[in-house]
């Protein structure tokens, strides 16, 4: 086995496991907390694929302010005194299949599929080709987005404020 | 030797263990973690078909990124409304939250 | 005149308009232009008469329309049958009219009578001159349609409205079976007039036993019509309403359209083969004169006792027309128009004075009435056969005919004859003979014949009717006296190609007159001199008695078999309606109800169902789309 393979597996195995914790568990502070190991073990996939500056924007993103957020709303709210024991509704058993089966189908039509593989290589330096991108083809896009950051941002403070 | 459908097949299982939770979980946040589950799953997809599919665009990555803003804002507002939801209804457990049903 | 006999019908049809629109506005609250229409069309027939007898014919056709490739040819058809018919209706129905404004003096809707009147003439003037089956079949429903607004004319009685109600059912059975007939007509001669159709027989197009059916079915709607047996019944009650309406259309005209319509259509009886459908016609008259004649000698009321008198007489003319009398059967329809419509009138100059109707609480009013008894004494002596009067003359010719072909028939006619004579002697010997047995004459309340809110006519002693009334009686009965001496001329103008008068024999003439006096004189020993007592007699023969009375249960069995049957099948099919028809519509409204309430349930409003839901149906899709 390639060290690449092993990297792979070892990664996948993290990301799954902890991604159980998130789903299953019923104190919801361990499935918040788990959410960290699932999002580093993405990054450590992104790394993989060679895509350094989508990893770093992960870290920074995912397990640095959003999994933070996630515990201040869980603290803020009745979750965090865990005190509730029925986490899961009345679906669950359903729920479950039906995932299951999506799974099951995805991977069959995935790996029945002959994909082609696209001429070029990846570049060197990811960060300044994502640079060059963003204000060059994809400069609509980039602006855009930006936009977007400003309204959630107005809104989430909006909507989360406390009413006098 | 990894390939593209290893990827593929590993964000598919991603994909359903974030479905299952946002299916079955009572709690407000943990379906949000759930979705966040989703939206990464659909991220290693871009990643990886970037990289084996179409390795001469960046496209995959930069619109992986444009996810990771946009999961983000999202994961903003939709906590802003389970602590507003939380401040006047005094739940977060969604089957409690039922005053528009019959 | 002749050319243009088609206008004929038009005057008093113009007159219907007029009248029911603007009644009481016109002079004579629409009496006079309904008097006008129709003495109009009276002296126009007159005209026409003269000139057929002068040996003018007309035959106007014209195309209608046109049927595929057969064009539907219609007309009128002026001959010496329809001119001597044009000249009866309009002398006789003008007279009647002329009566009518005194008879129906004071009613709220005196307009609307002399409306109804004149659509009436309107009717049997267009009857008489059709010359096809369409047309004569129109008018037939027409004159049956009139018949039931004027029988239904006080209809606040609850016997009039059923009456009426009768009248048009019953005569609608026969219809029914005369229209059948006339399709079987047509569809074998591909034609509905009448020269076209006879034509057509000839040439062999219909022969055998569908001829006699067709025949047959024919002599159904007339059956219907002049209320033969079996389906006579409605005449009896036709008597609710008013007199002239019994006279004019009860006893001078329609019921003798029947009559009329099988002389026009001769042909078609004549050859069947075997005569078969002229010997159904001769012996349904034949039960039909002698069974109302039974039954008219126990009826208490005037009116029905000259209402059985002309069923019988009818049944002596179908009679007359079956034996190959043709000239025999018309004549007697000519003079029975005169002589009967003069005893429905005189009747009603009765009713009019003593305000009841029962014969048993009439008496003594030959003194207090001259005029009228003078007048219904003449009708009486014709209708019983009595010579020199008219009645004699052509109720001979019927049975001279009787005889020369069975004589069978000529002996039930001549039974008749004795029946005529017993029932008319009772009638004139109760109302005008002896002492007056009524009360206070003439209630405020009501005439006898009950009409609601009529005027009061001598409170308390008895009085001729006003002229108005007694002119047209007097008229009549110069008719009735003197048209028997036109037997011979009548003989050479109204006869049919191929059918010789019967000769003359004294045997049948003295028979006829000797059973007519002793009817007479059987009369008098029980009604008059009393030497034998009606009651007696009903105590010998209480069986004859009740089967009289209760009309050979014919009413009875009619009303157990049509109207309780079809009751049955009312309420099969209201059932039906109610249960399935609704049942079913009210069963698609509950199940959709039951389906909504049931389903409503898929709305839990949580949109973790609904996620599962979508995925759910993520799966089944992919699963059926790819798994195939």
């Amino acid at each position: 086995m390639t060290g690449e393979a092993l990297a792979f597996y070892v990664i996948a195995a993290v990301i799954m496991a902890s991604g159980a914790v998130v789903v299953a568990s019923p104190n919801i502070v361990h499935s918040a907390v788990a959410l960290i190991p699932a999002f580093l073990g993405v990054t450590g996939l992104y790394i993989l694929l060679g895509a350094e500056f989508v990893a770093g924007v992960q870290v920074l993103i995912y397990a640095g302010a959003i999994t933070v957020l996630i515990l201040f709303v869980i603290m803020l709210t009745e979750g965090g005194t865990g005190l509730r024991f029925q986490q899961r509704n009345e679906q669950g058993p359903i729920a479950a299949a039906v995932a299951a089966v999506v799974a099951a189908l995805l991977a069959t039509g995935v790996t029945h599929t002959a994909w082609a593989r696209g001429a070029g290589v990846l570049p060197a330096y990811t960060p300044g080709a994502i640079g060059q991108s963003f204000l060059g083809t994809n400069l609509l896009v980039f602006e855009g987005t930006s936009v977007v950051l400003l309204v959630c941002l107005v809104g989430a403070i909006i909507i989360a404020r406390k009413e006098e | 030797m990894v390939t593209l459908t290893h990827y593929l097949v590993l964000s598919a299982l991603v994909f359903a263990l974030g479905l299952f939770a946002v299916v079955s979980r009572r709690n407000g946040v943990a379906i949000l973690m759930g979705i966040e589950l989703m939206l990464n799953a659909a991220n290693i997809n871009l990643v990886a078909f970037n990289k084996y599919a179409a390795p001469g665009a960046i496209q995959g990555q930069i619109f992986a990124l444009i996810v990771i803003t946009l999961a983000a804002c999202e994961a903003a507002v939709g906590l802003a409304l389970v602590l507003a939801a939380y401040r006047s209804l005094e739940t977060i457990y969604v089957d409690e939250i039922n005053l528009m049903k019959w | 005149m002749t050319q243009i006999a088609w206008i004929i019908p038009l005057l008093p049809l113009v007159a219907f308009a007029a009248v029911i629109l603007w009644g009481e506005r016109l002079p004579g609250r629409g009496a006079y232009v309904s008097i006008a229409g129709i003495v109009l069309a009276g002296v126009a027939g007159l005209a026409v008469l003269v000139e057929v007898l002068g040996g003018a014919r007309a035959d106007l056709t014209y195309q209608w329309v046109v049927l595929g490739s057969r064009p539907l040819v219609v007309g009128f058809v002026v001959d010496p049958l329809s001119a001597v018919m044009l000249a009866m209706v309009g002398v006789v129905a003008s007279l009647i009219t002329i009566y009518s404004v005194g008879y129906m003096h004071g009613d709220p809707r005196f307009p609307r009578f002399f409306a109804y009147l004149s659509l009436f003439q309107f009717s049997m003037l267009f009857l008489v001159l059709a010359d096809n089956f369409l047309f004569i079949y129109a008018a037939w429903e027409l004159v049956g349609l009139c018949s039931y607004l004027l029988i239904g004319f006080w209809f606040e009685r609850p016997a009039a409205a059923r009456a009426a109600l009768k009248a048009f059912v019953t005569t609608r059975v026969g219809d029914f079976a005369m229209m059948i007939g006339i399709l079987i007509l047509f569809l074998h001669t591909g034609t509905l007039a009448f020269t076209g159709v006879f034509k057509g027989i000839e040439a062999g197009q219909l022969t055998g036993p569908l001829l006699t059916v067709a025949a047959v079915l024919v002599f159904g709607g007339a059956v219907g019509k002049s209320a033969q047996v079996p389906l006579h019944v409605w005449l009896p009650d036709a008597m609710e309403g008013p007199t002239p309406v019994s006279a004019l259309i009860h006893a001078a005209t329609m019921v003798a359209a029947g009559v009329y319509l099988v002389a026009r259509t001769y042909p078609l009886f004549l050859l069947s083969s075997g005569h078969q459908a002229l010997w159904v016609v001769a012996y349904i008259g034949a039960i039909t004169a002698l069974s109302a004649a039974t039954m008219g000698v126990v009826e208490d009321d005037i009116k029905r006792v000259l209402a059985y008198s002309t069923l019988s007489q009818l049944g002596y003319m179908m009679m007359g027309l079956g034996v190959l009398g043709y000239t025999a059967g018309m004549f007697h329809l000519i003079t029975h128009a005169f002589f009967k419509a003069l005893l429905f009138l005189g009747a009603g100059s009765v009713i009019h004075a003593v305000a009841t109707n029962n014969m048993k609480e009439m008496g003594g009013l030959a003194r207090a009435m001259p005029w009228t008894f003078g007048t219904f004494l003449v009708a009486t002596l014709a209708l019983t056969g009595i010579p020199p009067f008219s009645g004699f003359f052509s109720k001979d010719a019927v049975l001279l005919a009787a005889y020369a072909q069975d004589k069978t028939l000529w002996a039930l006619g001549t039974a008749v004859a004795f029946l005529t004579a017993l029932y008319m002697g009772r009638l004139v010997w109760y109302t005008f003979a002896g002492a007056y047995r009524g009360g206070a004459a003439a209630g405020t309340e009501h005439r006898g014949d009950g009409a609601p809110g009529g005027t009061a006519l001598g409170g308390g002693h008895l009085h001729e009717s006003p002229p108005v009334m007694t002119v047209p009686l007097v008229i009549l009965a110069v008719g009735s006296a003197l048209l028997g001496f036109l037997e011979r001329p009548f003989e050479r103008f109204i006869h049919f190609a191929g059918v010789e008068a019967p000769r003359s024999s004294t045997t049948v003439l003295v028979l006829s007159v000797l059973a007519a006096l002793a009817g007479w004189a059987a009369a008098g020993a029980i009604y008059y001199w009393r030497t034998v007592s009606s009651a007696d007699l009903r105590r010998w023969f209480p069986w004859l008695y009740t089967l009289l009375v209760r009309k050979y249960y014919v009413d009875d069995l009619y009303g157990w078999v049509f109207l309780k049957a079809g009751g049955i099948v009312v309420w099969a099919a209201g059932a039906f309606d109610r249960y399935v028809v609704d049942g079913l519509v009210n069963a698609s409204g509950w199940i959709t109800g039951r389906l909504g309430f049931s389903l409503r349930y898929l709305q839990t409003g949580r949109e973790e169902n609904y996620l599962l839901l979508i995925f759910l149906s993520v799966v089944v899709i992919v699963l059926v789309r790819f798994v195939r």
